[in-house]
Parts: structure tokens; C-alpha cells; sequence
């Protein structure tokens, strides 16, 4: 009898119906209006790559380990190298990182023994072509500078 | 299939997908119809082939665990976790128990965020929009936990061979019970708009039909077999990293309809919250890697395991010649043998039931292809 009234009375839509309308309220809105209010990140985000200087001197803090080339699914990574003859060390002369290519998955940032390279929280890395995409040593360093829109 | 059509009109085929919404990705259907009736059903896949088995030959052991986040790329988490415990079955390493019960809390959690993507898109296919707009909205909460922990939301890559690579971050356990206590009564909410919908019902009971005895033949698993009432869940069958510590129950149904297969998964999300709560409140400390050396050659041999993953049972089956990379990687998909069943499922259905039947299958085409 009861679930025959339900039937009836179409309870079990109007129930669903209060859920529906009970969420107009605009206290329950959760959309972000993306470009004009950003959102912030995780600090371990996997986003755009940077190699990282050390800010007293300007200098690398790479070492030229090529481990990340290594570490790399995709190959991706190119390190360029060359022996200092009076230091008796490697130095870094390029540094190729082929973002096109990249699924951002964070194996380089764990293999480097000295924090050089990390992905950073910028992720606003589309691009109409793939000019750009590749970023060589100086790009790197530079670091992303994501683009502010204004409204 | 019957000789004769209905009034002797001819036999129509119909080609549904590779581009329609409805099947959620780019399954291609080639239906035989009658009128509106379905005499059988072809599927055509291969769309979004990757050749991932291929690439994990051609990788190292660590440097293929990002791309097992892709094939099903709503649970990436279990993808990994499958691989991983895999690769640890060769190497004969066990993940220390405080990884084990971080990798147990990040992958209910995607199990409830593999059904919530399962119940907005199906839902949606059957012509409720609401649901959609709401699953959405609870999935950030967990993808924001995925996010702050290892970095991502979507390919993970949350694990590694051998245990974690990241520690758990400052919160984590009050974000988890946060998000447990938000998903919870949000389930009732779900249930409050469809369970009861005369649409709903009358959309989804009797329609795709496949009992117990046909779900063995196919080697259906997951949550299809269990509405067909099947007492059949990996996690209580054959416990891996530490799920015989946690209490839960298998949810079962009984005619393996699709109404009973939509039961059997909100109730599953239910369970899932428990095993949740009773994993985040005693996360033992201690380390969090095993002892793995740094290049991954295991010894000659073979191993196999399988997982519940959210679709069903997820294995990985890997031969190695005991060099840095796999000498052979097979992936079980659950997706793409529980879609073997699609044909039995559609036969006699309507056009319309053809939809709500892909939608119940719970079918990812990144893991269907791979």
C-alpha cells in the first residue's frame, strides 16, 4: 500500500527533484572562472620543467650527471657536457628538454642526486604549433613565466 | 538469430560509434537490427591503440610504471598498483606495511572515483544530466588528495616498485577522513535521485541480462559478476598488500541486471569509504621503500597477479629474461573481457537498451585498446 502511494504521488521524483533544486543555491556553486581566478596547485605538482641556478652566484646547479637522460621514458632529455681542464670537473653546456614529447610522470625530478632540474606548478604549457616546445638551457633556467590575463 | 526479420523487412546495419558519445571513447559498434530490435552485435576496437605492451619491452622496469597509468585512466592508481606488486612478485620484495596502507587508502579512493566518473557517465547516457554535475564535484575532493600527494590527478604514478616515493604529505589523514565524510552522505544523495526514478527503473531492470553461468564462460569480473551474484571479490579471494586486515563485504545482487549491477556499484563505493577509514586510522610508521636496488634486473622467471581493480580483475603478467627490461608484458584488462559480453548482453534489446548496456559495462577504450 505505501509503495503503491509512492507510486502515486510520484514521491520518489519529487525527492529527487528537492536534491536538484537545493543545489541552486548559490552558496553550493564550486565553478571557477579559470582565467580570471586561478587555481593554486599542489606544491608537488608535475608542471612545466625548470633548471634550477644557484641564486648567490647565477651559476648551474647541475653537475652534468645525465642521470635524468637517463631516467627518462621518452628519451627526452639531452645533457651536453664538457670536461673543465683546470677544475677537473664536468660542466654543463646544454641542456635539451622536449616538453612535446613529455607525460610529466616525475622520474627525472627523483633521479637528479642535486635538485637541479624540478617541475615546477606552472601548467599552462598549450601552444598553437610546436615551436617553443622544446626548451633548451637558457628557457630552462629562465624558468616559466606563465602569461597574466587581464580583465 | 532468427531466419526471418519482422515482416520479412530486410536486416538494417547499423554502425554505432567509433564517434558517438554514448560509447564512451571510440568504440565502434556494428549493430544488426530489425526494426528497433538488436539481433547482435559486433565491436570493433583497436581506435586508440597504443601498442602498450610493445613499449613495456622496450622500457626499464621503473620507467614503464608511468605508462600503465594510461590505459585505464580512470584508476590509474590500481593500474600501478597491479604493475607494481607484479614487478615485486619477480624481484620476491614485499612493499613495508606503511606503504602497503597508504596504497590501500589511494586506491579505494579511486575506486570511488573510477564509479563516480561510471555513474555521472551512465546517468548521463540514459538521460539524467544531474548526477554528472555532482560526481564531479566529489571527485575533486579525492583527485585534490591525489594532487597534493604525488603531484597528479589524473596519471598518478603514485607508486613505485617496492614501496612510495613520496612521503605522505601534512594532512593527509585528516584530507582522507575529510573526504570520506563528504562522499558518504553524498552517495545517499545519488541514490535519492535515481534509485527510486521510475525512469531509472524502468530504463535499466531486465535490460542486459547476464547470469552467473555466462559471466564464467566470459571470464566477466568485477562488479558485473557480482550482480549476478557471484561471491567473487580478489580483495577477500586472494588479499594482496594487507586487504585481509581490513573488514568489508562483497555486495551482491541477484538477477545480473544492469538495475543490479548500478546497486551492487553504490554499494561497493559504500564499502569502499569503510575499508578507507579503517586503513587511514592506523597508517603504521616505518619506512616507506623496500630494499629495491637501483637498476631492477629480477631473475629469470614469471609472474603473474591480478587485482579487484574498480572495472574487475586487473593482471599483469610479466616473463623476464633477467636483463633491466621486461622480456614479455601481457595486461588483463578487465574492460576488454568484460566487453566480450556485449553481444550475449544486446541480443533482443532495443537501440536504446544498446546504450545503457555499454554504459553498465563500465568500459575504458585506453584499456579496451591499450
Amino acid at each position: 500500500m505505501r509503495k503503491f502511494l509512492r507510486t502515486i504521488f510520484l514521491i520518489d521524483l519529487i525527492e529527487g527533484l528537492r536534491v536538484t533544486f537545493h543545489y541552486q543555491r548559490p552558496k553550493y556553486i564550486v565553478t571557477e572562472q579559470y582565467p580570471a581566478q586561478r587555481p593554486k596547485v599542489a606544491e608537488r605538482y608535475r608542471g612545466a620543467p625548470r633548471l634550477n641556478i644557484n641564486p648567490d652566484n647565477g651559476e648551474t646547479l647541475c653537475i652534468a650527471c645525465n642521470l635524468c637522460a637517463l631516467a627518462c621514458p621518452e628519451n627526452l632529455i639531452v645533457v651536453g657536457a664538457e670536461r673543465n681542464e683546470q677544475t677537473r670537473r664536468k660542466e654543463l653546456t646544454t641542456f635539451i628538454y622536449d616538453t612535446s614529447r613529455c607525460m610529466f610522470c616525475g622520474l627525472c625530478e627523483d633521479a637528479c642526486p642535486v635538485d637541479a632540474l624540478e617541475l615546477t606548478q606552472d601548467f599552462e604549457m598549450a601552444g598553437y604549433n610546436r615551436d617553443g616546445q622544446i626548451l633548451d638551457r637558457q628557457m630552462l633556467e629562465e624558468g616559466p613565466r606563465p602569461k597574466q590575463y587581464k580583465y | 538469430m532468427p531466419d526471418q526479420t519482422f515482416l520479412d523487412s530486410t536486416e538494417l546495419v547499423l554502425n554505432m560509434g567509433p564517434q558517438h558519445p554514448s560509447t564512451h571513447g571510440v568504440l565502434r559498434v556494428v549493430l544488426k537490427l530489425d526494426g528497433e530490435k538488436v539481433l547482435g552485435a559486433d565491436c570493433v576496437i583497436g581506435y586508440l591503440h597504443r601498442g602498450v605492451e610493445k613499449i613495456g619491452e622496450n622500457r626499464t622496469y621503473q620507467q614503464f610504471a608511468p605508462y600503465v597509468d594510461r590505459m585505464d585512466y580512470c584508476a590509474a592508481v590500481s593500474n600501478g598498483l597491479g604493475y607494481c606488486l607484479a614487478v615485486e612478485k619477480l624481484l620476491n620484495a614485499e612493499a613495508p606495511p606503511r606503504a602497503q596502507a597508504v596504497r590501500v587508502v589511494l586506491t579505494e579512493l579511486n575506486r570511488i572515483a573510477s564509479h563516480l566518473i561510471w555513474l555521472g557517465t551512465h546517468a548521463l547516457d540514459i538521460g539524467a544530466i544531474t548526477p554528472l554535475f555532482y560526481v564531479m564535484r566529489e571527485r575533486e575532493e579525492i583527485l585534490n588528495i591525489f594532487e597534493k600527494y604525488c603531484g597528479a590527478r589524473l596519471t598518478t604514478h603514485a607508486f613505485r616498485i617496492g614501496g612510495l616515493q613520496y612521503e605522505t604529505y601534512d594532512g593527509l589523514e585528516e584530507d582522507v577522513k575529510a573526504a570520506c565524510d563528504h562522499v558518504l552522505p553524498k552517495i545517499d544523495e545519488y541514490e535519492r535521485l535515481l534509485t527510486g526514478n521510475r525512469i531509472w527503473i524502468g530504463r535499466l531492470t531486465n535490460v542486459g541480462v547476464l547470469n552467473a553461468a555466462d559471466c564464467k564462460q566470459y571470464g566477466v569480473t568485477g562488479p558485473m559478476l557480482r550482480a549476478a551474484g557471484v561471491k567473487w571479490d580478489l580483495r577477500k579471494a586472494q588479499p594482496y598488500s594487507g586487504y585481509q586486515q581490513y573488514e568489508f563485504e562483497i555486495p551482491t545482487g541477484t538477477n545480473g541486471d544492469t538495475y543490479d549491477r548500478y546497486l551492487v556499484r553504490m554499494e561497493e563505493m559504500r564499502q569502499s569509504v569503510r575499508i578507507i577509514r579503517q586503513a587511514v586510522e592506523k597508517i603504521p610508521g616505518g619506512p616507506i621503500m623496500a630494499k629495491i636496488p637501483k637498476v631492477i634486473k629480477p631473475p629469470v622467471g614469471e609472474a603473474y597477479v591480478s587485482i579487484e581493480a574498480p572495472k574487475g580483475e586487473l593482471g599483469y603478467f610479466i616473463v623476464s629474461d633477467g636483463s633491466i627490461q621486461p622480456y614479455r608484458l601481457r595486461v588483463r584488462p578487465p574492460s576488454f573481457v568484460n566487453l566480450q559480453a556485449l553481444d550475449q548482453m544486446t541480443r533482443g534489446a532495443l537501440v536504446a537498451d544498446v546504450v545503457a548496456i555499454i554504459g553498465t559495462l563500465d568500459i575504458v577504450l585506453g584499456e579496451v585498446d591499450r
